[in-house]
């Protein structure tokens, strides 16, 4: 018959309005619902698939990679308040696709030799490409991708190269975004804190142990 | 607006006085704002954006406005192909060298007042194919941007919140002030350069540097003034 | 690579192929005896009665890729590759032939295969080998007027820097930089020497209708005034910035031709200048939609040169068996996306697109939670993947208003793959296929006949839409894909309304496959999902050529890439598969109206990212 596939895609559509209210009636017509939400946002999602953005968000997954940015230790660290976790080895800007990464190494002001820490640390973010590569890469978890996308602003120039200042969050935030991830590493660390600390308190027990022996 | 004693508060001129017990229902504002707010609330909830995608971000626009993130819940799902009907120009992903002639015509072809949002990386400053031979650099090296949206790509939520900071730019524009709306002053207002396609994209407001440039080629003796 | 069915095909076919060559020809061809490489050398003047002889003869009918590659400083020659294949199946021939750089110019192959236009006419923009006997040798990336062949070794861009990456700038002493403040113009620009403004004519717009006719068609009885009409590169059915000039008579089309190049990024430019791994996120950003199947043939091609070398590790199984996950999956979203696009080309706007996207969104759920990004996925390492798949799909509120999700992944996969993906698809064939918008508009249009097809290059749904049962997973099968049982679609009549069903079959192959990979997935929980030592960014990589190819939704997807024994490869060449399906697009439209364009370009599914590259 003529004209029937427009009416049957109809169908569709209207079973899926259909589908939508009684939806809405399981879940006592509250539309944001919080314990709906994982429902109709999974398989078995029915009715609606809307999320109301800003609103409802859907919280971004562990893996999930934004912008770089480094980590320090907590602010409220006992030894290392704010220290980087950098110690600019570089890596991150040798394998950086876009090469979107500038890092000063930092030396000792007095005998100018390179120390474990970055002068400056740059991100152009007009051409990061959120590969991620800069994190699987660096040896210390130093640098990590970022869950925080929204960055939209009305000017580029001023503030679209980050600095390290910008950059640096405190080692508490990426165990409050990716818990999981952050534990797998710190296991692989051997310790919570940086890979140099533990190795330096590795080192140091060793000398106790050994001093305790003689 | 959702609600009714913000939308009061945002009309409310705070140099005219109002008792405080009143302050929930009445508001005294000048003319300018009157007019400006409720031109505002109309324009910004019935932004028209153009049918046109360019690159990777192209997907993550049209996810938008798909099923999961609708962006009809701002008005904006009346995407036009035509730009003489559309107040919106989503630049959408890595503008080429090619691609920028006809986003500079499409641009000019837009009716007043139109707004330009810069979508990922690329749109923003060339993103990760910024140094390729073929590629522009960001596209307000051509026309003025409105809202920067980074990330390559942006998610659908990110675009988003870069289409609700263009709806707060469009709520603090006043009718006016003519330096930030000049197209309600009157007559035409100025139409961005075509670029031409020449050995290398020519930017037609860069002529003097070329013919400078030329001419120090031609006289090495002289030194190259490279102040752009 | 990984061990694959041993079959006789999968030894080499330039040994028995030189011999027969060479009682014909003498020695107007040789064995490419360079380290690493393989393949036949022929004297140019003999180029095209070899490549005959290979078409009719040997059997090679299929012109897989044809491409350029600069051997500055390496013999200072420009060498033609071609790969050809049997669309019977097996492994590629490779002929080659060099030219000096200076004047440089080969015979065009296009009289044996017409898929042999735009990838010749590629060569000449980018590399400035002149075809002889090419109808229509013009730039087709760039425009007319371009100073100078980009991909040639000693051409370097406005903002060069160094000839290959990491740059010296970024590390120890990154003083930050952009670009634009070391050109003269702020702009990403460069002007030959002495080129001077006031007396320049731009010729880009005018060559594109240089050969079109215009004004009476007086041959017909009533003479109808012919229209030229330019298509794109802003239009709401060109998926992107394509761009066609169409010439009619009246309604019907006469003749019609392709202008690309408006998403021109430099991929292969920007690819030589990376290191190998570098390259594999600008992969996921060729076929937008395709990421994860760009980054398996990227890594089949890097692997099978570094098997070349000592030290090489092939992927694990799991590793293998996570690879083919995605790309099935991808292949799934891609079919989707373009039946839903499609049917918004046919006048369905954007309604059955609603409901394609909502399936894909919940496939890029999965995407997102295992590699990190939506779309561009970067997840295929040389010798296994980046991540392992997550036990649990979760997300850690970091906004306001923040939803989380926490779901098994597995129990997700075998949900999606067992429940929600077939249901869709069911969906989709039970509403539109009999639906007379789609019947109505579809069938008997956009013909493309089984030879010509052949001839065109034609890859993917497309070529099998007409009748040829050519998938490279069984004709050349690679990851463990001669492990799994599925059948390779095939539909017969070439046209739109074929095109259309052959997506639907191969989206139901696709789950088929991967109801066969979800146990092997279980089965191989915690074993390496990765070979060899990770954490390795510049692997070694010998010198050599190597094409790896694989079965992309589009059609076949190949990498060659050549390398010096260096970190970068020193060319780095895609056959992508939309770009050249293009090649047959004026044949099928030619005689149409013109509203049957938008439904045939729709039908072929190209993607401007890998179109233009």
């Amino acid at each position: 018959m003529y004209g029937s596939g427009v009416w049957r895609g109809l169908l569709v559509t209207l079973k899926h309005f259909v589908a939508t209210y009684v939806d809405d009636i399981r879940w006592g017509f509250r539309r944001r619902n919080p314990a709906a939400f994982p429902v109709r946002q999974s398989l078995d999602g029915r009715g609606v698939f809307t999320v109301e953005y800003p609103e409802e968000k859907i919280a971004v997954p562990e893996r999930f990679r934004f912008i770089p940015f480094l980590v320090v230790d907590n602010y409220d660290h006992p030894e290392r308040a704010g220290h980087d976790w950098c110690t600019s080895c570089g890596i991150c800007a040798k394998v950086c696709p876009p090469q979107c990464i500038w890092i000063v190494r930092g030396s000792d002001p007095d005998s100018g030799r390179p120390v474990p820490e970055p002068d400056a640390f740059y991100i152009d973010i007009d051409l990061c490409m959120n590969c991620g590569l800069c994190a699987e890469f660096c040896p210390f978890d130093a640098i990590k991708m970022d869950h925080d996308y929204e960055l939209a602003s009305y000017d580029r120039t001023s503030n679209h190269i980050y600095d390290k200042r910008r950059l640096s969050k405190e080692f508490r935030y990426w165990q409050s975004i990716a818990p999981t991830i952050a534990e797998q590493e710190a296991s692989a660390r051997g310790g919570w804190e940086h890979k140099d600390v533990l190795k330096q308190k590795a080192k140091d027990a060793k000398a106790v142990a050994s001093e305790q022996a003689e | 607006m959702t609600n009714n004693s913000d939308f009061l508060k945002e009309l409310h001129d705070p140099e005219l006085p109002v008792p405080d017990d009143m302050r929930s229902s009445v508001a005294v504002t000048n003319l300018d704002k009157l007019m400006s707010t409720v031109y505002n609330w109309g324009r910004r909830n019935s932004i028209w954006p153009m049918a046109f995608g360019l690159a990777c971000c192209a997907i993550e626009m049209i996810a938008t406005a798909a099923s999961r993130y609708d962006q009809a819940r701002f008005g904006m799902e009346v995407i036009r192909a035509s730009p003489r009907q559309s107040d919106l120009m989503l630049v959408s992903g890595t503008v080429t060298k090619k691609m920028v002639v006809p986003i500079v015509r499409l641009y000019n072809q837009m009716p007043e007042p139109k707004y330009v949002l810069a979508m990922g990386a690329c749109a923003c400053g060339g993103g990760p194919f910024k140094d390729g031979y073929n590629v522009v650099g960001g596209i307000d090296k051509y026309i003025p941007v409105d809202v920067y949206v980074p990330g390559c790509p942006p998610t659908p939520q990110a675009l988003l919140h870069g289409l609700i900071m263009l709806q707060k730019k469009i709520d603090g524009q006043s009718l006016s002030n003519r330096n930030s709306v000049p197209w309600y002053g009157r007559g035409p207002s100025d139409e961005a350069t075509m670029p031409v396609l020449g050995p290398d994209i020519i930017d037609p407001r860069q002529a003097h540097i070329l013919r400078r440039q030329a001419g120090a080629t031609e006289q090495p003796s002289e030194p190259a003034d490279t102040d752009a | 690579m990984t061990e694959q069915v041993p079959t006789a095909d999968t030894v080499t076919p330039t040994g028995e192929t030189l011999n027969v060559l060479h009682k014909r020809f003498k020695k107007a061809v040789r064995q490419d005896d360079r380290d690493g490489y393989d393949g036949i050398l022929i004297d140019p003047a003999r180029l095209v009665e070899v490549a005959t002889a290979a078409r009719d003869e040997l059997g090679y009918d299929y012109l897989a890729s044809a491409t350029a590659v600069d051997y500055l400083g390496k013999g200072d020659h420009l060498e033609m590759v071609y790969h050809l294949c049997r669309t019977s199946g097996g492994p590629a021939l490779v002929l080659k032939a060099q030219t000096p750089r200076e004047n440089a110019e080969l015979p065009s192959l296009t009289g044996v295969w017409s898929g042999a236009d735009f990838q010749e006419r590629e060569a000449w923009d980018l590399m400035g080998i002149r075809f002889t006997g090419h109808p229509n040798l013009k730039r087709i990336l760039l425009w007319e007027g371009f100073d100078g062949h980009p991909l040639r070794k000693d051409w370097r861009e406005a903002y060069y820097e160094a000839d290959q990456k990491p740059f010296d700038s970024r590390w120890p002493d990154g003083h930050v930089r952009r670009a634009e403040q070391d050109n003269p113009y702020g702009k990403n620009v460069r002007y030959p020497d002495g080129f001077v403004l006031d007396e320049y004519q731009s010729t880009a717009e005018d060559a594109l209708y240089a050969d079109v006719a215009l004004g009476l068609d007086v041959s017909a009885d009533l003479a109808t005034e012919r229209v030229v009409v330019s298509m794109g590169p802003q239009h709401p059915s060109t998926h992107g910035v394509f761009r066609m000039i169409v010439t009619l008579d009246g309604e019907r089309i006469e003749a019609l031709e392709p202008v690309m190049g408006y998403l021109h990024r430099n991929h292969e430019k920007i690819g030589e200048r990376n290191t190998f791994l570098q390259n594999m996120p600008y992969t996921d950003r060729l076929d937008y939609i395709c990421s994860l199947s760009n980054n398996l043939g990227y890594a089949l091609a890097v692997e099978r040169l570094m098997s070349l070398g000592s030290r090489y590790e092939p992927p694990t199984y799991r590793a293998e068996a996570i690879r083919v996950l995605m790309a099935e999956l991808t292949r799934i979203v891609n079919h989707m996306w373009a039946i839903g696009f499609l049917l918004n080309d046919l006048g369905a706007f954007f309604t059955p697109m609603m409901y394609a996207v909502t399936e894909r969104e919940l496939i890029l759920d999965f995407f997102e939670a295992t590699t990190g990004s939506r779309m561009m996925c970067n997840y295929m390492r040389f010798g296994g993947v980046a991540h392992d798949i997550p036990d649990r799909m979760r997300s850690e509120a970091s906004l306001i208003n923040d939803r989380v999700r926490d779901e098994n992944t597995m129990e997700y996969l075998h949900k999606l793959i067992n429940e929600r993906l077939p249901r869709a698809i069911d969906q989709f064939d039970e509403y539109l296929t009999t639906s007379e918008i789609v019947t109505n508009r579809c069938i008997g249009v956009g013909v493309l006949s089984t030879a010509d097809a052949i001839a065109a290059s034609a890859a993917g749904p497309v070529l099998r839409a007409s009748g040829v049962p050519y998938d490279v997973r069984r004709a050349d099968p690679y990851s463990i894909y001669a492990d799994l049982d599925f059948d390779v679609a095939v539909r017969y009549h070439g046209d739109v309304y074929d095109r259309y069903l052959i997506r639907l079959d191969e989206m139901r192959q696709s789950i088929r496959i991967l109801k066969q990979v979800w146990p092997l997935l279980m089965d191989t929980g915690g074993q390496p999902f990765f070979a060899g030592r990770g954490g390795i960014y510049s692997p070694r990589v010998p010198a050599g050529e190597s094409y790896g190819r694989v079965e992309n939704p589009k059609g076949e997807l190949g990498y060659y890439v050549v390398s010096d024994g260096g970190q970068n490869p020193r060319r780095y060449h895609v056959r992508a598969p939309s770009f050249i399906n293009l090649t047959a697009l004026e044949q099928m439209c030619k005689g149409h109206k013109v509203a049957d364009v938008v439904a045939i370009l729709g039908s072929i599914d190209i993607v401007l990212g890998e179109t233009d590259r």
